[in-house]
C-alpha cells in the first residue's frame, strides 16, 4: 500500500462515522432500522484501521506519514509575516495504534448497545450520537497540529455533553452533561492560552514545525520560563478531559449516562485523550512541566483511589478507578516512563472497557439496579460476565499473565527509577500504595456483586445471562487482556514488539539545562536537534537505561506483594468476613466520612466557584439595573424635573413677564380709555386743563 | 456592471418598495407582506451580485481608487457662504473588503427578518413601510463614504426604529423606544459635533486648485489635507483630536453597546417584535463597530495607538460583565441581549489588536454574530409566539415536544458558545489570535477567555432549564416548527456551519481590505508624529 493510499484510508477512517452521524441524525425519525446503517459504517472504519495498522507497522515502521493542507491561508500580512493555518494528519505508530483502540472499542460498544438500549425512544439518535464521538476522537488521534487537536477536543467535549445528557428528562442527567462540559472548559481555557502562545510564538500549529523551533533554540517569549509555562498550560487541557485532580469531579457525574457510553467514552477512549495530547507534547516538556504532570497524576491516582474504597454505585467505583488510573499515566509521563504510560493506556483501555460493559451486563440483567449491597451471588446467574469481569479485575489490579500487570509495573518501575536518579521517591511510593488499594476496590467490588448471597431476592430471580451481542464484546476485551497479544514473556513486556519497536520515546526539543539530568542528552547537539526528525528511539541516558533495569525486580516484587495484600484484604472483609467492616469504618469515623463523601469536592467547588459565580452574576445585574441603568434613567429624570422647573419658570417668570407687560399695558390703557370719550367737550376741557399744567410747569 | 449604480440600487430598493407599499391598500396585508418579500429578496440577489463581481485584490480604507462599485457625483453645492466658504458635498458611495460582509450580512438578515415578520397584523401597511425605510438607514450606513451622507443614513434608521419598537412593541414599548431613540440621539450629537469640526478642519483639492472644505472621510484620512490651523487638524498640536476622538467614540460606543451605554440594549430588545430584535442585534450594534473601524481608526489613526489599551479594556469588561449579566436574567430574551453585549465585546478586542488576525476576526465575529444572534433571537420569538411567556423558569422539557426546534437551538447555542465546526469559534479565536498577538493587551485577553467559560455556563444552563428535564403539563400542546420558520432557520444553520467549516470564503474577502487597514494604522504611527508638533 503506498503512502497517498494510506492517507486516503485514513481520511475515510476519520470522515465515515461523519458521514454515519449526519445520516442517522437525519433519517432516524423516519427509518426504524437506520441505526444499521452507523453499526456498518463503525465495521467497516475498524477494518480500515486493522489494515492500517497492519500496513503502517509492517511496512513503513520507522516512516510517518503526514499529508496537510491549508486551511485558511491570509497570505503575506503587514506585522505578523506569513499566516497560514494548516490541517492535516500523521499518521505514525503512536495514531495508529491508538485508531485501532478506539475503533474496536467503538465498534464493540455499538455492537453491545443494540440489545442495550433496545426500546429506549430516541434509539437512532443514540447511534448518530456514537457516530460523532467516533468521528471526533479520531480527529485527536489523526491530528498532526495543535488547532485541530482543540477544534476535535472540544467536538468530542459536545459528544460526550450529547451522550452524559442523553437521558435529559432526568435532571441529574443533564446537569451531569453541562457539568462535564463546563469543568472541561475550565481546563480547555488553559489548553487555549497555551496554543496562543504557541502560536504567538512560532506562527504555525503543526507539532513537528514547533519543536524544530524550539531545538533550534526559540522559545515563547524568549524564555525557557515560558517554555515550562507552555508546556503546563496545554497539560491544563488534558487536566480537564482526563479528569486529572483539581478538574476531575465531573467524570463520576457523567456516569449518568448510558453504561455503554461510559464503557467507550468515560473509560477507554476520550478521556485518555488528554493523556494523548501529553504524548503528543512530550518532546516540548521541561523538567519543571514534567514534575508539575507527575505531581498531578499522583494527586489524580491517589485521591480518587481512597474515594473508590467506600463506594456502592458500581459505575461511581469503576469511574473513580478510571480517574485513578488516568493519573498513573499521566504520572508515568511525567516521570518519563513514556513508552509505559502510553501502553498502559491501551490496555486500560481494552479492561476498563471490559469493566464497564460487565457492569452494563449486570446492570442490565439486574433492571438497572446499581447499588452493590443489593447484588450478590450473581456469578453463578451470570457466567460470562463473571469469568470476563474477573480477568479485568485481575488485569487492573495487576496480577502477572494480565496485560495490567505488564503495563502497570512498567509505570511502576519508571516511578522507582525516577526516585532513585532524582531523590523524589514520593511518586513510587503513591505509586504502589495506589496500587494496593486498586486491588483491594477492585475485589470488594467483585466479591460483593458476583460471590456470597443474593441480597435482593426480588432482582437477584429476574437476573440473567446477557444474550450474545453484550457477551461477544465482554469475550473480544477479555482475551485483550491476557499478555500474550502485548509479549511473549509474560514478566517482561520489553520483549514484545510493541514497547520494543512500535512505541518509541521521542527526542525532546528542550534545552539541556532545562531538563531532568538523567534525561540530558549525551549526544551532540547539532546529532540531537537532527534526530527530532527522524523517528529515532531515545532512551534519554544511560544512567536512566540502568536504573530503570535496576528497578524492574524491586518494583515487580513490591507491586505484586502489595496486589496481593489488597485482594488478599478484600477477601477477607467481604467474602470470609474475618473483619467487620462496619465497626472497622466507625472505628475511623472521619476518614471513611472522607473517603465516602467524596473529600467533599463537590459541595466545596458547588459553593466556592459556582455559587461564587451566581452571587457575582446576581450582583452585577443588580448593579447594571439600579446603577448603571439607574444612571441613565436618573439622568431622564433629572431633565424631566428641571424641564418641569423651567417650564414653570417659562410659564411664571418669562412668560408673566410678557402677560405683565401686557396687563400693565392693557391697564394703562385702560385708565386712558377713560379720556377717549369721543365728546368734544371733553376734549376741551382736557385740553385747557393740560395747557394749565405745562403753563405752570415751565413758567 | 461597471455602470450599473448597484449600491444605489442595494440602498434605495427599499425605499422604492416603501412608496409601493404607501399605494397598496390596508386591507392587502398579504400584497404588502409578499412585496417586501420580493424587495428583501432582490436584495440578497444584489449583494449575491456584489459578491461576484468583487474584486478580492483591492484594498479600499484610505484610497479611493482601490474601493468598488464607487458612484460619485454632486450633491450639494452652495457657493454663496462668504465666511464658510463653498459648501460641496458629495453623493459617494463605495465599498471595500470591511464593508462588503456587512452589506451581506443586512441583506440576508433584513430577508429573513421579513419572514418573521409575518406574523405582524397590527397596521401591517405602517410596519412595512418603516421596515423598508429602516433598511435603507442600515444599507446606507455601510455604503456610504461621505460623512455628511454616512450621517444622514446613520439618522435615517433611528426614526423608523423608533415607531418599530413604540407601536408594534411589547408592554412597555413606548419607555423602551424613547430609551433607545434619546439615547442613539445623545451618541450622534457627538458625532455630528465632530464632523462639522472634521469639515472645518480638512480640506479637498478641486479640479480648478482651489481647496475646499469637505466632508469626504477618504480625504480626512490622510493628514495632508488639513488646514494649519483647523480645529481637528494634526498639524495643530492641541488635545482636541483626542477629545473628539473620545466624543466620536462613545457616539459609536452607544451603538456597539459598549458598557457603561449599554442598558438601552435589553429593554429595546425585550419590548421589540422579534423580527425588530433580529434587526437589532443582526445588524444595528454592528453598525457601532463599524463605525469605529471606518471613522474612528483611520481618521485618527494616532489617537488609536494611544487609546488602544482601553479599547481593549472596554472589549474585556463588555465580554465578562455581559457574560455575567446574562446568567442572572429570568427573561430569555433579556438574557440573549446581554449575550450580545459580551459577544460584541469580542469585537472590540479584536480591533484593539490593530493586526490582520485580531481585525479579520473582528469583523468576521461581526457577520457571525450577526447570523448566530439572529438565530437566538427567532428562537426566543419562536417560543414566545405559542407560549406568550419568556420566563425560562416556566419551561422545562421542550426536547420532548418540540425536537426538530431544539434540534436548531442546540446549533445555535453551540454556535454561541464557540464550538468549532461552528461559524462562531472561527473568528473568536481570531480574535485570540490577534489580541494575544499585541504584547500590550495580552493579559487582557488571558482575561477575556474567561467570557468563553462563562458563555458556555449561561447557555448550557439556559438549554437545560428550557429544552431538557422533564415535559411540563401544559406545554404538552406546543407544536413544532411551521414551515415558514424552517424558512427562517435553516438558512441561518446553512450559512454558520459553512463558515464554521470553510471560513476562507468570508476571510479572503475582507483579507486585503484588512491588510491595508493593518498597515495604515502601522504607517500612520510613523507618519502622523512627523509632522508638525510631534
Amino acid at each position: 500500500m503506498t503512502e497517498p493510499m494510506m492517507i486516503n484510508l485514513a481520511l475515510a477512517i476519520l470522515f465515515l462515522p461523519l458521514l454515519g452521524f449526519l445520516v442517522t441524525l437525519l433519517f432516524g425519525k423516519r427509518i426504524k432500522s437506520i441505526y444499521t446503517f452507523e453499526i456498518a459504517i463503525i465495521i467497516l472504519a475498524f477494518v480500515g484501521a486493522v489494515v492500517l495498522l497492519f500496513t503502517k507497522l509492517s511496512y513503513y515502521q520507522n516512516t510517518d506519514i503526514v499529508s496537510q493542507v491549508s486551511w485558511i491561508n491570509l497570505g503575506n500580512v503587514p506585522l505578523l509575516g506569513n499566516t497560514t493555518i494548516d490541517i492535516g494528519i500523521l499518521i505514525d505508530n503512536i495514531s495508529v495504534l491508538m485508531i485501532f483502540v478506539v475503533t474496536l472499542i467503538s465498534m464493540l460498544v455499538h455492537i453491545f448497545s443494540i440489545v442495550y438500549m433496545e426500546g429506549d425512544r430516541l434509539y437512532n439518535r443514540y447511534f448518530a450520537y456514537l457516530g460523532i464521538f467516533t468521528f471526533s476522537m479520531t480527529g485527536i488521534v489523526f491530528t498532526h497540529n495543535m488547532l485541530m487537536m482543540y477544534i476535535f477536543w472540544e467536538l468530542v467535549g459536545l459528544s460526550s455533553y450529547l451522550l452524559i445528557g442523553f437521558w435529559y428528562e432526568k435532571k441529574s442527567a443533564s446537569d451531569a452533561g453541562k457539568k462535564a462540559f463546563i469543568v472541561n472548559r475550565v481546563g480547555d481555557l488553559g489548553m487555549l492560552s497555551g496554543i496562543l502562545l504557541l502560536y504567538t510564538t512560532y506562527h504555525t500549529f503543526t507539532f513537528s514545525q514547533i519543536f524544530s523551533q524550539i531545538a533550534a533554540g526559540h522559545f515563547p517569549l524568549n524564555s525557557e520560563f515560558w517554555l515550562t509555562v507552555t508546556g503546563i498550560l496545554l497539560f491544563c487541557g488534558a487536566i480537564g478531559k482526563s479528569a486529572q485532580f483539581p478538574l476531575h469531579v465531573w467524570l463520576p457525574d457523567a456516569m449518568e449516562g448510558p453504561t455503554p457510553v461510559s464503557a467507550l467514552i468515560h473509560a477507554a477512549t476520550m478521556v485518555a485523550a488528554g493523556v494523548y495530547l501529553v504524548v503528543r507534547i512530550f518532546p516540548l516538556l521541561t523538567s519543571g512541566a514534567l514534575m508539575f504532570i507527575a505531581v498531578i497524576g499522583m494527586l489524580s491516582a491517589f485521591i480518587p483511589a481512597t474515594i473508590a474504597l467506600t463506594q456502592n454505585d458500581i459505575k461511581k467505583v469503576l469511574a473513580y478507578s478510571t480517574i485513578s488510573q488516568l493519573g498513573y499515566m499521566v504520572m508515568g509521563l511525567g516521570v518519563g516512563a513514556y513508552k509505559f504510560a502510553f501502553f498502559h493506556l491501551i490496555t486500560h483501555a481494552f479492561f476498563k472497557a471490559l469493566l464497564f460493559l460487565g457492569s452494563g451486563s449486570v446492570i442490565h440483567a439486574m433492571h438497572h439496579e446499581q447499588d452493590i449491597t443489593k447484588m450478590g451471588g450473581l456469578r453463578k446467574k451470570m457466567p460470562i460476565t463473571y469469568a470476563t469481569f474477573l480477568i479485568a479485575s485481575l488485569a487492573i489490579s495487576g496480577i502477572p499473565l494480565t496485560s495490567g500487570f505488564l503495563s502497570k509495573d512498567g509505570i511502576l518501575q519508571g516511578s522507582f527509577a525516577f526516585g532513585s536518579l532524582t531523590g523524589y521517591w514520593i511518586f513510587a511510593f503513591v505509586g504502589f500504595l495506589v496500587a494496593m488499594m486498586t486491588a483491594f476496590y477492585m475485589f470488594r467490588l467483585l466479591i460483593l456483586t458476583f460471590h456470597g448471597e443474593p441480597r435482593d431476592h426480588h432482582k437477584y430471580e429476574h437476573a440473567h445471562e446477557s444474550p450474545f451481542t453484550m457477551a461477544m464484546p465482554l469475550a473480544v476485551l477479555a482475551v485483550l487482556s491476557i499478555f500474550i497479544w502485548y509479549t511473549p514473556n509474560p514478566f517482561n513486556p520489553e520483549q514484545g514488539a510493541i514497547l520494543s519497536n512500535w512505541i518509541k520515546t521521542p527526542q525532546l526539543v528542550t534545552p539541556q539545562d532545562s531538563r531532568f539530568n538523567f534525561m540530558k542528552s549525551e549526544l551532540p547537539a547539532n546529532v540531537a536537534v537532527q534526530q527530532v526528525t527522524q523517528n529515532s528511539e531515545v532512551m534519554y541516558s544511560e544512567s536512566y537505561t540502568q536504573a530503570l533495569e535496576g528497578a524492574h525486580i524491586p518494583s515487580l516484587l513490591l507491586s505484586l506483594t502489595l496486589a496481593g495484600l489488597g485482594i488478599l484484604i478484600a477477601f477477607s472483609f467481604y467474602q470470609w468476613k474475618k473483619v467487620d467492616v462496619d465497626k472497622l469504618a466507625d472505628s475511623i469515623k472521619p476518614l471513611y466520612k472522607l473517603s465516602y463523601n467524596k473529600w467533599y469536592f463537590d459541595e466545596i467547588y458547588g459553593a466556592v466557584f459556582v455559587g461564587g459565580t451566581l452571587l457575582l452574576s446576581r450582583a452585577l445585574a443588580w448593579f447594571d439595573q439600579y446603577i448603571v441603568d439607574g444612571i441613565v434613567n436618573g439622568a431622564a429624570t433629572v431633565t424631566r424635573a428641571v424641564s418641569r422647573f423651567s417650564g414653570k419658570f417659562d410659564n411664571v417668570v418669562v412668560d408673566g413677564m410678557v402677560n405683565g407687560t401686557a396687563y400693565v399695558s392693557g391697564f394703562i390703557g385702560l385708565i386712558f380709555r377713560r379720556f377717549q370719550t369721543g365728546k368734544v367737550q371733553t376734549y376741551i376741557v382736557l385740553v385747557v386743563f393740560s395747557l394749565v399744567i405745562l403753563l405752570f410747569i415751565f413758567k | 456592471m461597471t455602470y450599473f449604480p448597484i449600491l444605489s440600487f442595494i440602498t434605495f430598493l427599499p425605499i422604492v418598495g416603501m412608496i409601493l407599499i404607501l399605494f397598496i391598500p390596508k386591507s392587502q396585508a398579504v400584497i404588502i407582506k409578499s412585496l417586501t418579500l420580493v424587495i428583501t429578496g432582490i436584495q440578497v440577489i444584489a449583494a449575491l451580485f456584489i459578491l461576484h463581481y468583487y474584486n478580492y485584490s483591492l484594498g479600499g480604507i484610505n484610497d479611493p481608487n482601490s474601493f468598488q462599485f464607487i458612484e460619485k457625483f454632486r450633491w450639494i453645492d452652495i457657493a454663496g457662504f462668504s465666511w464658510i466658504g463653498r459648501i460641496k458635498i458629495d453623493y459617494f458611495l463605495g465599498i471595500d473588503g470591511i464593508s462588503v460582509p456587512l452589506v451581506l450580512l443586512t441583506a440576508i438578515v433584513t430577508f429573513i427578518a421579513t419572514i418573521s415578520s409575518w406574523t405582524i397584523n397590527k397596521s401591517v401597511k405602517g410596519y412595512f413601510a418603516l421596515f423598508l425605510l429602516l433598511d435603507t438607514g442600515m444599507m446606507g450606513v455601510f455604503v456610504a463614504l461621505d460623512f455628511f451622507l454616512f450621517y444622514i443614513f446613520w439618522e435615517l434608521m433611528l426614526l423608523p426604529m423608533y415607531f418599530l419598537i413604540g407601536i408594534w412593541g411589547g408592554p412597555r414599548r413606548e419607555y423602551a423606544a424613547i430609551k433607545f431613540f434619546i439615547y442613539t440621539l445623545f451618541g450622534s450629537v457627538f458625532i455630528l459635533l465632530v464632523m462639522i469640526g472634521l469639515y472645518f478642519s480638512s480640506t479637498e483639492t478641486l479640479a480648478d486648485g482651489t481647496k475646499i472644505f469637505t466632508f469626504n472621510m477618504l480625504a480626512m484620512m490622510n493628514p495632508h489635507n488639513f488646514t494649519q490651523f483647523g480645529i481637528l487638524s494634526p498639524l495643530n498640536p492641541n488635545n482636541l483630536r483626542l477629545i473628539a476622538y473620545i466624543f466620536l467614540f462613545i457616539g459609536f460606543a452607544i451603538k456597539i453597546p459598549m458598557f457603561p451605554f449599554h442598558t438601552w440594549l435589553p429593554d429595546a430588545h425585550v419590548e421589540a417584535p422579534t423580527a425588530i430584535s433580529v434587526i437589532l442585534a443582526g445588524v444595528l450594534l454592528k453598525m457601532g463597530t463599524y463605525g469605529i473601524l471606518r471613522v474612528c481608526f483611520p481618521i485618527f489613526p494616532e489617537i488609536t495607538q494611544q487609546l488602544v489599551w482601553y479599547i481593549a479594556l472596554f472589549g474585556m469588561i463588555n465580554i465578562i460583565y455581559g457574560a455575567l449579566c446574562a446568567m442572572a436574567q429570568k427573561d430569555f430574551k433579556k438574557l440573549i441581549a446581554y449575550s450580545s453585549v459580551s459577544h460584541m465585546g469580542f469585537v472590540m478586542l479584536g480591533m484593539a489588536s490593530l493586526n490582520t488576525l485580531g481585525i479579520s476576526g473582528a469583523i468576521f465575529q461581526m457577520f457571525n454574530h450577526g447570523t448566530i444572534t439572529a438565530m437566538l433571537f427567532l428562537i426566543v420569538g419562536v417560543i414566545y409566539d405559542r407560549a406568550h411567556t419568556r420566563d425560562l423558569e416556566a419551561f422545562g422539557g421542550l426536547a420532548t415536544q418540540m425536537p426538530v426546534y431544539t434540534g436548531f437551538v442546540t446549533l445555535a447555542f453551540f454556535a454561541a458558545i464557540g464550538l468549532p465546526g461552528l461559524s462562531g469559534f472561527v473568528s473568536e479565536s481570531f480574535v485570540f489570535l490577534g489580541a494575544f498577538g499585541f504584547g500590550l493587551i495580552r493579559v487582557l485577553t488571558v482575561v477575556s477567555t474567561l467570557g468563553i467559560l462563562l458563555g458556555a455556563g449561561y447557555m448550557l444552563w439556559t438549554l437545560q432549564r428550557v429544552y431538557l428535564g422533564s415535559l411540563k403539563e401544559k406545554w404538552t400542546s406546543l407544536t413544532d416548527l411551521t414551515f415558514r420558520e424552517y424558512a427562517m432557520f435553516i438558512p441561518l444553520s446553512l450559512i454558520i456551519i459553512f463558515l464554521g467549516v470553510y471560513p476562507s470564503a468570508m476571510l479572503s474577502l475582507m483579507n486585503t481590505s484588512v491588510n491595508s487597514m493593518v498597515k495604515f494604522m502601522a504607517d500612520a504611527k510613523v507618519m502622523y508624529s512627523s509632522l508638525a508638533g510631534f
